[in-house]
């Protein structure tokens, strides 16, 4: 019985506590059961049992009477950069010890306001800088992925890893990431689930812990698209403390997931064609061109000539960003203090300490490209280029509704591989970082299982506020990948 | 009449610009709603967001915005419809963020002026550079406690306007005026309080000087800390002086931040160009652009208040005042509001001439401002009448005014009670004089050589009256008598 109710998707869930069949606090302790018993994937960074069953009590009290919104009595993970008030909040850093946040992150005031129940914060890479989750100062997250001929663990991509593999693993029926260069998708991608990553904008970012405001957007993870659709729904919205959200009503994306796709014009970018590309990944693309084209829909080749620079502007553009958003954690007035004789070494020392490598690697390579001699070379440049490349998009989708692209260069990687090349790790964003930095809405949905039987994603990028159709294509490619392998580190496990 | 310094090779010319800090009027900081009260309990003014707390996000204070363009307007400058909030990066412990918002390459506000009224009359007109919003920092106390400094971040986040001038400037006094005559136009506007001792107003001075005659500009200082009207003044003219002697010694000056020491009058450095901060500006990503329509700056431009030029310009045309009378009353917006008031019903000349010399001498003495005045307006104008109509003379209304001052009474009491009415009747007059005369023939004798001598008979009655007497009155009954002794 437990295992069916964490097996259930969120609409399901959904439908059954709206018809009183199962309750809240039912399914939130097979959830909690879930965690506990998966506690050695490290896919939480705080459980919060008892606010989950609280929560749940109250929405049972809510439910009973035939209340409730849209979210009413649905356990999710809570990414552990959104601000939680009175839960400890991270952002996977040593920095932030102790921190409790007085606040409330709009995206998550929104969600519970909507009735989700809380079962903790997922683990990330450390200031959402990462793609394997393995830069997190609570320890790496294992995916519930494994190959199938072995039993070794895999990272769930990141930096959205916790969330991703907890969705995967069934032990939240939802969870919240954050993208800014892909990392919700990049990691939906390897742990086989649905991840959306909104337009720029369209989820507030107040009371998130920034990483580089111009890119970091708020989304979905969940197990199909229409569960995204769903949840997304009860994120997103204006906000007056975001300066940068954007003042739209928000659609009805559950219903655009029932849209039918015939007739709407697909774009294939051919810079995304790589050199060296696994033929794999490319199968799996083409696999989604060939569904895309039985449901009706008119495959076009575009060109996206800038594309190539998008990766280099990215690592320009989000280090700088962050170098100036991370300064704030200087020991001073919360988090990790490590003393020092003066001043100086007092910040030496608490962010040498309280900072992992990665992040002084962007920290310093931002401060450097921001610096007096070399601002219009780097920042400057990667400004201009950003434009070039978000004008490439809105040219192509003057012609075309949707763009679809692999997900991610590879599948999930074990933990070790590409480590001591930061170069090689960067790499694993280079499809979804150009329509980071253009502001699109996109998406990843499991196109499929590689030979060593690991997930495949294929990604759709959608015109600016047109989630709608990014949802209808998304759904589309669902149905026909029919993707429904549950991980084997599950099944080993069960 | 120019400023020059005499060294030993020459004269020398000051060249200086200022960079004046000046606190936005606003109920709310710039990026938060935390209130902006001066003096409250340290950190009891601030938002997470003034804290620099993780994920918190700024949002422009539109009515900052305003203030500015309004000061912008105020200085005849151009106001830009597109600005940009960008991040100077730096840290220290009083700047939570590890950045300040402030605007860099497109500011709010670009070029104005403003015109100094100098001695004699003459006006200099020094160009305004720039405008443009930023927020404050909080404050150190380095010496509070043993081994530690303390933070109050209630001025964090604080709306500032750094208004900077061109290097128009060229002498001490003329810092002076240029400061004055800004801190009347902010507080004319209402922008900013122009409180210099609770820091809503600050200064820094850059300082270059030139051989007169020379063409271009030498190295400039600048000088930080310069906090109070007196210290502009006497910081430009120690640091001229120190560069002359640096000249004049075959040394060179160096581009340098220098700190002002109001304790020992002089500048010191605070940083070379090498040690000066890299502050990596860059556009703030949580910020659009602040965009103006043409109906909002409209808006703003409807609802000016009449500056200070075109004020004493209006007492000069419409009262017939002097220019030197003009520019003390619109000094103040006050006290040309008080003048306005007074002048409404009472002759205009007089009313100026009290309003500066009467009731700014009490005012003056009793440290009270012009809102302060116990003697109101209608009070000021009241008095007047009594001395047009004779019921007081020039000496009465003194004392009745002094009495008004302590007592916030209405002359008519003053006069009534203290039975001050001027004696006009002469029936009570003429006994006195006529013994006057009898018990002084000396006197009448001088008088009769040198018809002067009136005055002493005049005091002698104005004394045996109380002051009550009107001089002229007596006088009239007086010289007959004494030409008849």
């Amino acid at each position: 019985m437990t295992a069916s109710l964490t097996d259930l998707t969120l609409k399901d869930a959904r439908a059954k506590l709206r018809a009183r069949e199962i309750s809240s606090t039912e399914l939130t302790q097979a959830y909690l059961d879930a965690v506990a018993r998966y506690r050695d994937w490290n896919a939480f960074i705080t459980e919060t049992p008892e606010k989950a069953l609280a929560m749940a009590d109250a929405s049972d009290r809510k439910l009973a009477v035939g209340e409730g919104g849209p979210m009413e009595g649905l356990p999710i993970g809570m990414k552990d950069l959104f601000c939680t008030a009175g839960t400890r909040t991270t952002a996977g850093s040593h920095i932030l010890d102790g921190f409790t946040p007085p606040y409330e992150s709009t995206v998550s005031g929104k969600l519970w306001a909507a009735g989700a129940v809380c079962l903790g914060k997922t683990n990330m890479d450390e200031f959402a800088m990462g793609s394997s989750n393995i830069t997190s100062y609570r320890g790496p997250v294992a995916s519930p992925w494994t190959k199938r001929a072995e039993n070794k663990p895999l990272v769930p991509g990141g930096s959205s890893g916790g969330s991703a593999a907890a969705v995967a693993g069934r032990l939240c029926v939802a969870a919240t990431g954050t993208d800014t260069g892909g990392s919700i998708r990049q990691p939906a991608a390897f742990a086989g689930i649905c991840g959306v990553k909104p337009t720029y904008g369209r989820c507030s970012r107040f009371g998130i812990v920034a990483f580089a405001s111009s890119l970091d957007q708020a989304g979905a993870m969940a197990r199909t698209v229409e569960d995204c659709a769903i949840m997304l729904e009860a994120m997103a919205g204006f906000d007056p403390h975001d300066s940068t959200s954007a003042d739209l009503p928000v659609p009805d994306w559950t219903a655009a997931c029932a849209k039918p796709v015939r007739g709407l014009k697909i774009g294939i970018p051919k810079e995304y064609r790589v050199e060296g590309m696994d033929p794999e990944i490319d199968a799996v693309w083409q696999g989604g061109i060939d569904w895309l084209k039985a449901e009706g829909c008119e495959i076009k080749d575009i060109s996206l000539p800038h594309t190539k620079y998008a990766l280099p502007t990215y690592y320009i553009i989000a280090p700088a960003e962050a170098s100036s958003n991370l300064a704030r954690y200087d020991g001073m007035r919360y988090g990790l203090r490590v003393p020092g004789r003066n001043l100086v070494e007092t910040y030496g020392k608490t962010r040498g300490e309280g900072f992992g490598v990665e992040v002084q690697r962007r920290v310093l390579i931002g401060t450097y490209v921001l610096s007096a001699g070399y601002y219009d070379a780097y920042y400057l440049k990667a400004q201009k280029v950003r434009r070039l490349i978000s004008d490439d998009f809105l040219k192509a989708f003057e012609d075309v509704d949707l763009i679809l692209t692999p997900t991610a260069p590879s599948a999930a990687f074990r933990e070790g591989d590409k480590m001591d090349d930061p170069v090689a790790m960067y790499l694993n964003d280079v499809f979804t970082v150009p329509s980071s930095l253009a502001g699109l809405p996109a998406m990843s949905v499991p196109g499929g299982l590689n030979g060593d039987g690991l997930p495949l994603g294929l990604h759709l990028i959608g015109k600016p506020w047109d989630e709608a159709t990014v949802f209808a294509g998304a759904a589309a490619l669902e149905r026909a990948a029919d993707f429904d392998v549950v991980p084997y580190g599950l099944e080993r496990a069960a | 009449m120019t400023y020059t310094i005499k060294g030993a090779t020459g004269e020398w010319e000051v060249v200086c610009g200022l960079e004046v800090h000046a606190q936005v009027t606003s109920e709310a900081k710039l990026f938060s709603g935390a209130a902006t009260v001066y003096g409250g309990a340290p950190n009891s003014q601030v938002s997470p967001i003034d804290a620099g707390m993780p994920g918190m996000l700024p949002v422009v204070n539109r009515e900052c915005v305003a203030q500015a363009v309004r000061t912008g307007l105020g200085l005849e400058a151009e106001i830009n419809k597109v600005s940009v909030f960008e991040r100077k990066n730096y840290f220290y412990p009083d700047l939570p963020q590890g950045y300040q918002i402030s605007q860099y390459q497109h500011p709010i506000v670009g070029k104005g002026e403003i015109h100094l009224d100098l001695e004699g009359g003459d006006t200099k007109t020094v160009g305004i550079t720039r405008l443009h919003l930023e927020q404050d920092a909080g404050k150190s106390m380095h010496d509070a406690q043993d081994g530690a400094s303390l933070i109050d971040l209630n001025r964090s986040g604080v709306a500032l306007m750094e208004i900077v001038s061109e290097p128009d400037i060229r002498s001490p006094d003329e810092a002076v005026l240029y400061m004055r005559k800004l801190r009347t136009i902010l507080r004319y506007l209402g922008t900013c309080d122009g409180n210099m001792e609770e820091g809503s107003l600050r200064c820094d001075a850059n300082v270059s000087v030139r051989q007169v005659g020379e063409d271009g500009f030498r190295t400039r200082c600048e000088i930080k800390n310069v906090n109070s009207m007196r210290f502009v003044a006497r910081a430009i003219e120690y640091e001229a002086k120190r560069q002359i002697e640096l000249y004049e010694q075959g040394g060179d000056v160096e581009q340098e931040t220098r700190l002002f020491d109001s304790n020992k009058g002089e500048t010191r450095s605070m940083r070379s160009k090498e040690e000066a901060h890299d502050y990596r500006y860059f556009p703030d990503p949580d910020l659009l652009p602040v965009e103006l329509t043409d109906d909002e700056i409209e808006g703003w431009r409807a609802g000016l208040p009449e500056l200070p030029d075109a004020k004493k310009q209006r007492f000069i045309d419409d009262f017939g005042l002097g220019a030197y009378d003009a520019g003390v009353l619109v000094a103040e917006r006050a006290t040309a509001d008080y003048f306005e008031a007074v002048a409404a019903k009472a002759e205009p000349k007089a009313a100026a001439n009290w309003c500066i010399n009467e009731l700014g001498g009490l005012l003056n003495k009793a440290g009270k401002g012009i809102e302060q005045s116990p003697i109101a307006p209608d009070q000021l104008a009241a008095l007047l009448a009594l001395l047009k109509d004779g019921t007081l003379s020039g000496k009465l209304a003194k004392d009745v005014f002094a009495l008004m001052f302590e007592t916030g009474d209405d002359p008519q009491k003053i006069v009534k009670d203290r039975a001050l009415e001027q004696v006009t009747d002469m029936s009570s007059i003429e006994p006195i004089i006529d013994q006057l005369i009898k018990d002084n023939p000396g006197q009448v004798e001088t008088y009769k050589k040198n018809p002067k001598v009136i005055g002493w008979f005049t005091g002698q009655v104005m004394k045996a009256t109380g002051g009550k007497a009107n001089p002229q009155a007596v006088q009239q009954v007086l010289k007959p008598k004494l030409d008849a002794a």
